[in-house]
């Protein structure tokens, strides 16, 4: 096998998982909910437990079976890639996370596999990473789906805490509860913000198209198969929960029926196979979001059967072009045709999944189509909106089906950039078992009906109470009837298939609205704004930014003051001044004058010296107050900043002896200002009574269980030794900082920064 | 640095006493005024004064180890005595302690992992504090 030991390990393991997930079948067919739980992360409430349903063994099987058939596939299309190791690993890290996402019967730890999909995803889709393209298609990805993975988070947090638990198994049988609740509003609106943006509903549709730079396997495994299926996931499974409501039903039916007619009109405009397979699962997974939304039984019976059918059909197509590619260097629609004698078993892996794809009888794809108009018809609001765009999207997917397996194959050989031959057998095999796959659920529907259908209905309907019967062709009736006309429809539209295509290149090129441009202009002015702050903020000059510090302290303390009404108290001045002794009030002098001079001097080292009497006084109250530890601390830090600061001194400018450009009147006001707030803020705590519960405890306690009679100390290295810890870690990075930031700047003759080290 | 001879000759006898008296700081800082952070703090005093008067070089000579080594390994004993209550099955940095020849009136001569710790906090306060005087002796 090509791709060495990487390539055989990225088979063997989900193929084993597979065969592992099978063996789940029968219980959960029989209407069995396996819960697994261990410990993650206990303070947080964080558990990983696992819960293996209907909904989440079918995606299990998924992931691991279109796996194998995948990670097959890419040991020959790029077992010879230099980076080819690489690529595994992202692979199988994607496929950890989808798994964990999937299974993950808790929120938080689905929320954690969620980010590692997004993650993996990009990592994927800019594998080709000296492409600008694949770079920026990348970069939009994991923007898109990752702004819209917090908002997941902050529904997830408000969803915990409506429901109490974050245990999905708990969570979705309180779901009258949370319907009921007020936040259920914006948990929703924050969910789908999550699901809309990783399964590509419009107008988050644009990043999925760009994904398709990723290589091919991971266009059919990740963009079709798999990733871009888990925000139909969560809505699916989150539907017992959040669904039922009119919020639901029309934010989704709407947002769903959308895209999935725009996508497959889009699909037709498309020249690139690739290009028109990525619009075709668009309109698959609208789908998907439109009968998820519409909720009744037959409604996500339909989309449990159409969300496999579509990984079926579509895996398999994509597989499938990148044979032809593989095979001749191009996928345009306009150069391939006649392949059909050169490549014949890709054309039957292509032809059979075209035909499920297209809805035509035996396959399972009529079957889905049948039941998706069934559900449609037997709605009771919006019946009408949901049938006509499944009835649009069905006819155009008819025609897709039609350009993407029809017209290469069929009709004169032509001319390719690389002659065209048979693809290997390794990446032949797996298109043709899934499509073939395709037929045998269609000829025996009761088969994938007890393993995966069923089952999954029950999941995400909230109720094992459904039965779900699927049948090929049981008699003549409306959705029957439907689907005759969708094929004539189909049909008359791939005659004219080619002119509409131009009608529609003309009609987008003269639409003002582009999502991809507008993507652009969206970025370009996040960093136009995040250029213009940052300039606004980070001027580079000291002085800017202590204002801006000192600004900020007094606006929140006078902001606070002002909207809590601190000040809302009589101060009996007289009777506060008239307890002060002769020294106090020397002291006080001693401090103002020392902060007076320090203001006015011309000279710095009087500056200094003035700043180190303000600080020697703030010492003695500590002194006269009785905190003798916290005395010496200032006293100490004083001396040594009034050295530090001298040291400094000597590179900097003198001051302007005239003393008329220093003269800075808004730093007066903001001097005043922070003085005036801190001082009443102080004086509003000090009328209300001072909690004495901790001093207490340790004034109690410091002798017989610390053995220490100095409380400071004892807290300081004892009961709080773990801040403690912390900030002399914190001491010792800021000595080193500014350590690197001298030496860093020795050569450079530039002027030091003065970086003082108090605590 | 400054060329005083006065200074140069109080110097020796200072940065002596500073740093007796900040050892004796640090150890009575149990029950009296003092501790790590302050003897800290007065050791570090003692060798600025000692970089004014003699200059940045011959400092770094009678310290004999980087400043900011002396941080590195006072945080590392800071931490060790807070993991070493791991070992006794209490939860981290709950002091352990132990009383050399403790009677039943006199609880002896006690050996703590808290003054550990603040023998770590004093390290660190002090070759913090010369790294950055130092590095500003030397730009200067």
């Amino acid at each position: 096998m090509a791709g060495g030991p990487a390539g055989w390990i990225s088979v063997l393991i989900p193929a084993a998982l597979f065969a592992y997930f099978l063996g789940f079948v029968p219980a959960v067919s029989d209407g069995d909910v396996i819960l697994l739980a261990t410990e993650w992360v206990p303070s947080l409430d964080i558990r990983l437990s696992v819960m293996i349903d209907g909904l989440s063994l079918t995606f299990a099987l998924l992931i691991t079976g279109i796996g194998t058939l995948v990670t097959l596939y890419s040991t020959k299309y790029l077992g010879s890639h230099p980076e080819y190791p690489r690529f595994v690993l992202y692979l199988m890290a994607f496929m950890v996370g989808m798994l964990g996402l999937t299974l993950s019967d808790n929120l938080l730890a689905l929320f954690v596999f969620w980010e590692v999909t997004t993650i993996s995803s990009y990592l994927l889709i800019g594998f080709n990473s000296d492409s600008a393209k694949s770079r920026r298609s990348a970069l939009q990805a994991l923007l898109v789906t990752g702004t819209g993975g917090l908002a997941l988070l902050a529904g997830m947090i408000l969803l915990g805490n409506v429901a109490g638990s974050f245990e999905l198994s708990v969570i979705l049988q309180q779901g009258d509860m949370i319907r009921a609740h007020p936040l259920y509003v914006p948990i929703v609106i924050l969910f789908l913000a999550g699901a809309f943006t990783k399964s590509a509903q419009f107008p988050f549709h644009f990043w999925l198209p760009n994904a398709m730079a990723a290589p091919t396997p991971v266009s059919a495994y990740l963009h079709s198969a798999t990733m871009v299926k888990a925000g139909i996931y969560l809505m699916a499974r989150m539907n017992p929960g959040l669904g039922g409501t009119d919020l639901w039903f029309w934010t989704l039916v709407i947002a769903g029926g959308f895209t999935t007619v725009f996508a497959s009109v889009l699909a037709l405009r498309q020249t690139d196979i690739k290009q028109v397979l990525a619009y075709t699962t668009l309109m698959a997974l609208g789908a998907l979001t439109l009968f998820i939304g519409a909720g009744t039984s037959d409604a996500i019976k339909a989309a449990m059967l159409f969300l496999v059918v579509h990984s079926l059909y579509k895996a398999a197509l994509f597989l499938m072009i990148g044979v032809v590619d593989h095979a001749t260097g191009t996928r345009e629609v306009g150069v391939l045709r006649g392949l059909a004698r050169k490549m014949p078993l890709t054309f039957v892996a292509a032809a059979l999944a075209a035909i499920s794809m297209a809805g035509i009888p035996p396959f399972i794809g009529f079957i889905g189509k049948e039941f998706l108009y069934k559900a449609g018809l037997g709605l009771e609001q919006g019946s009408l909106w949901v049938t006509g765009t499944i009835f649009a999207a069905s006819a155009l997917m008819f025609v897709a089906a039609g350009i993407v397996a029809l017209r290469p194959f069929l009709g004169k050989l032509a001319d390719t950039p690389k002659p065209a031959h048979e693809g290997p057998m390794v990446m032949v095999i797996g298109p043709l078992i899934l499509a073939v796959l395709g037929l045998f659920f269609g000829l025996f529907p009761d088969t994938i009906e007890a393993w995966l259908v069923a089952p999954g209905t029950w999941a995400v309907y909230g109720s094992p109470d459904v039965s779900v019967d699927l049948y090929l062709f049981r008699e003549v009736n409306a959705a029957f009837i439907l689907s005759m006309v969708t094929f004539a429809t189909g049909v008359v539209i791939y005659v004219f298939h080619r002119s509409l295509r131009d009608a529609l290149g003309r009609l987008f090129a003269a639409n003002p609205i582009k999502f991809d441009p507008g993507w652009d202009r969206v970025l370009d002015g996040l960093k136009a704004l995040a250029g213009w702050q940052t300039r606004i903020l980070q001027s580079g000059v000291l002085q800017r930014y202590l204002f801006v510090v000192f600004a900020t302290l007094a606006i929140g303390i006078g902001g606070t003051i002002w909207t809590k009404d601190a000040l809302n108290f009589r101060l009996d001045l007289a009777a506060e001044l008239d307890g002060l002794l002769f020294k106090h009030w020397a002291v006080l002098v001693f401090i103002i004058a020392g902060a007076l001079l320090t203001a006015y001097t011309r000279s710095r080292m009087t500056a200094i010296a003035a700043l180190g009497v303000v600080g020697i006084g703030v010492a003695l109250i500590f002194i006269m107050f009785s905190a003798p530890d916290v005395a010496i601390t200032q006293l100490l830090v004083e001396t040594l900043v009034v050295v530090l600061v001298a040291v400094a001194m000597l590179k900097l400018p003198h001051l302007d002896p005239v003393g008329t450009k220093d003269r800075r009147p808004w730093h007066a006001v903001l001097a005043v200002a922070v003085g005036v707030c801190v001082t009443a803020v102080l004086v509003a705590v000090l009328q209300g009574d001072i909690d004495r519960r901790l001093t207490d405890y340790f004034e109690v306690t410091s002798w017989p269980e610390a053995y220490g009679r100095n409380i400071v100390n004892v807290i300081l290295v004892d009961f709080r030794a773990l801040d403690t810890f912390g900030e002399i870690a914190v001491v010792v990075i800021a000595a080193l900082s500014a350590y690197a930031l001298l030496r860093g700047t020795h050569y450079k003759g530039r002027k030091p920064d003065t970086a003082e080290d108090e605590t | 640095m400054m060329n005083s001879i006065i200074l140069n000759a109080a110097t020796r006898l200072l940065v002596a006493l500073l740093l007796m008296f900040s050892v004796y700081m640090l150890l009575r800082g149990h029950n009296l005024p003092g501790g790590g952070f302050i003897g800290g703090l007065i050791g570090s005093t003692g060798f600025v004064l000692y970089a004014i008067a003699q200059g940045a070089p011959a400092t770094r000579r009678a310290l004999r180890a980087e400043p900011q080594s002396l941080a590195m390994v006072g945080l590392g004993i800071a931490l060790f005595a807070g993991v070493f209550a791991v070992f006794f099955d209490d939860a981290f940095f709950t002091g352990q302690w132990l009383f050399i020849g403790a009677t039943e009136d006199d609880k002896g001569l006690p050996i703590s992992t808290v003054l550990v710790f603040d023998i770590g906090v004093y390290l660190v306060v002090f070759g913090s504090i010369l790294t950055l005087v130092l590095a500003l002796e030397e730009e200067v």
